[in-house]
């Protein structure tokens, strides 16, 4: 819509993003860019509000101000009907998978074809099958959710959100909580579904390692702000002391290690009762 | 900051009337979400299946018991009087007009209500409901409205089973054990239970039993915070308020219904 924002080479902008949960501030003034075809990767701390910048680009959530535009639509302008039709060219993988548990893998990955399309049967069989190859589960079809490991989970998650063959893919923290095995199946699947389906991806994640490997571009999100962006390279080796905490994990540094509390001395004699001060 | 008891009325009443607002918002949603079931009428049978047919045996069950204990508590009062031929006629009209409805209610709010109310809250807990509405799936019309109009359909026919199975279990203690005429038992049915006054009023009752409990139970679900301990207080809530909901119900239809004679 406007042209500043939308040039070609952008699938999603976010302008001057302020959001609110309660009285916390979330997003204070956030601007991000997200390139076609790339791999753009969000990273911060736990309860930087990473899946909540997920949900804002999904619509699930309104922003206080700002603007979001996913291939040139304002999100939050969209009529209802309009939204869902956008929303059928995003797949999103959620942490947790997200898998309807009252169906099979096989029905999970046929359902938002059998929503949203009139395919006759085969058709279906044929695309579940290639979507479950694609990520390597085309033996698990029949089994349900509850028999799936969390990695497989996550697998079949991801047959499910490129079953519509969407323009791009949300991430929700892919890697946490996997063993390293299925760390580097999510990691090539990542990187290769995006190269050969032509998607776009956004990852949110807060596992460095795994995603400096992946990311084409990284934004590094703190304290409702962005602290730091730039290629995997250039944030690997920056200078600024929280980046370089952040990237090697260390336990103090910019980022204290307590939690603000008053003089330690002061409340160990403190002659109160219980926890409270 | 301490509340003093006019404030935390005030607080609470807000609170409810803004819970009441949102649940007619989500009601309103949900039938208009309704026309979809037309086209997919498979949604609505599956769950009509777990929904209805699964609680048949509980209010059968129950239905014979209430029935011969009917027949038993009724046989003593009415011998005093020499009345037992009418025995009959007590046993239906109370089922028909107010134990078949209401017990089944409660009944049907603790066996199939609390269980919508944990499956829709889980399935926001597990972020299904957000998983579905990221595919350009509506909760509302794909898992809500199926399961809010098989309830409704259900409650009726329900509560007719229970009226019906009630007065099998009054004949046989009244008929079969106590010695109460068979002939009388039936013909005074047939001749006082009036068609419109009682019958048509009883599947009314069933009917908007069925939707208040029905409404409880998926909105609790689906408004409930999303852990396990959010799931399990709305479960309780969704058995309390739907207990609450039927018995002022009944009173006020009752009144409207039975009220001037």
């Amino acid at each position: 819509m406007t042209v500043s924002l939308s040039d070609d080479q952008v699938l999603v902008a976010i302008r001057d993003l302020v959001f609110f949960h309660g009285e916390r501030k979330i997003f204070d003034g956030v601007d991000l860019r997200f390139q076609k075809g790339k791999v753009t990767a969000i990273m911060g701390p736990s309860g930087t509000g990473k899946t909540t910048l997920l949900k804002l680009i999904g619509g699930q959530l309104r922003p206080h101000r700002g603007r979001i535009l996913v291939d040139g639509c304002d999100v939050h302008r969209l009529r209802a009907t309009e939204l869902y039709e956008l929303r059928k060219r995003m797949g999103m993988l959620f942490q947790s998978g997200a898998l309807l548990t009252d169906l099979s893998v096989f029905e999970n990955v046929a359902f938002p074809l059998r929503e949203h399309t009139r395919l006759p049967e085969p058709v279906i069989r044929k695309l579940v099958l290639m979507k479950l190859h694609a990520v390597g589960l085309r033996g698990a079809r029949d089994l349900m959710p509850s028999q799936l490991s969390g990695g497989m989970a996550r697998r079949v998650a991801l047959a499910r959100a490129i079953a519509l063959d969407p323009m791009m893919i949300l991430y929700d923290e892919p890697f946490t909580g996997q063993d390293p095995i299925s760390m580097g199946v999510l990691v090539k699947l990542i990187r290769d579904l995006n190269r050969e389906l032509g998607l776009t991806s956004i990852v949110v994640s807060h596992d460095v390692k795994e995603t400096l490997t992946i990311a084409d571009y990284v934004y590094l999100i703190s304290g409702g702000k962005v602290v730091g962006e730039g290629t995997p390279e250039t944030i690997a080796h920056s200078d600024s002391p929280w980046i370089r905490q952040f990237v090697h994990g260390d336990a103090d540094g910019p980022v204290p290690f307590h939690y603000p509390a008053p003089d330690y001395r002061a409340d160990l004699m403190a002659a109160g009762l219980g926890g409270s001060r | 900051m301490m509340e003093n008891p006019f404030q935390r009325l005030g607080r609470f009443t807000l609170e409810a009337m803004q819970k009441l607002g949102r649940a007619n918002f989500f009601m309103a949603h949900v039938l208009l979400g309704s026309v979809d079931l037309l086209l997919r009428p498979r949604l609505l049978i599956s769950q009509m299946f777990f929904v209805g047919v699964m609680s048949v045996l509980i209010v059968a069950v129950s239905g014979l018991f209430v029935g011969m204990v009917l027949g038993l508590q009724g046989y003593n009062v009415l011998s005093d009087f020499g009345a037992e031929q009418t025995l009959g006629v007590m046993v239906a009209a109370s089922l028909v007009r107010e134990l078949g409805p209401v017990v089944t209610a409660l009944l049907f709010s603790g066996r199939a209500g609390s269980a919508l109310t944990a499956e829709i809250g889980l399935m926001k807990t597990t972020e299904q409901l957000a998983g579905m509405e990221m595919m350009a799936v509506d909760p509302l019309r794909r898992v809500v409205a199926p399961r809010f109009f098989a309830g409704v359909a259900s409650m009726p026919l329900l509560a007719a089973l229970f009226s019906m199975v009630g007065v099998m279990g009054g004949y046989f203690v009244g008929v079969g054990l106590l010695g109460v005429d068979d002939g009388a038992f039936w013909s005074q049915m047939v001749a006082k239970i009036d068609f419109y006054d009682d019958i048509v009023n009883g599947v009314i009752k069933s009917a908007v039993f069925g939707v208040v409990v029905t409404w409880i139970a998926v909105y609790e679900g689906y408004d409930a915070v999303p852990t396990a301990e959010g799931v399990s207080r709305a479960t309780t809530r969704s058995v309390v308020y739907s207990a609450f909901a039927v018995l002022g119900w009944d009173f006020v239809l009752t009144a409207m219904m039975f009220g001037d004679h």
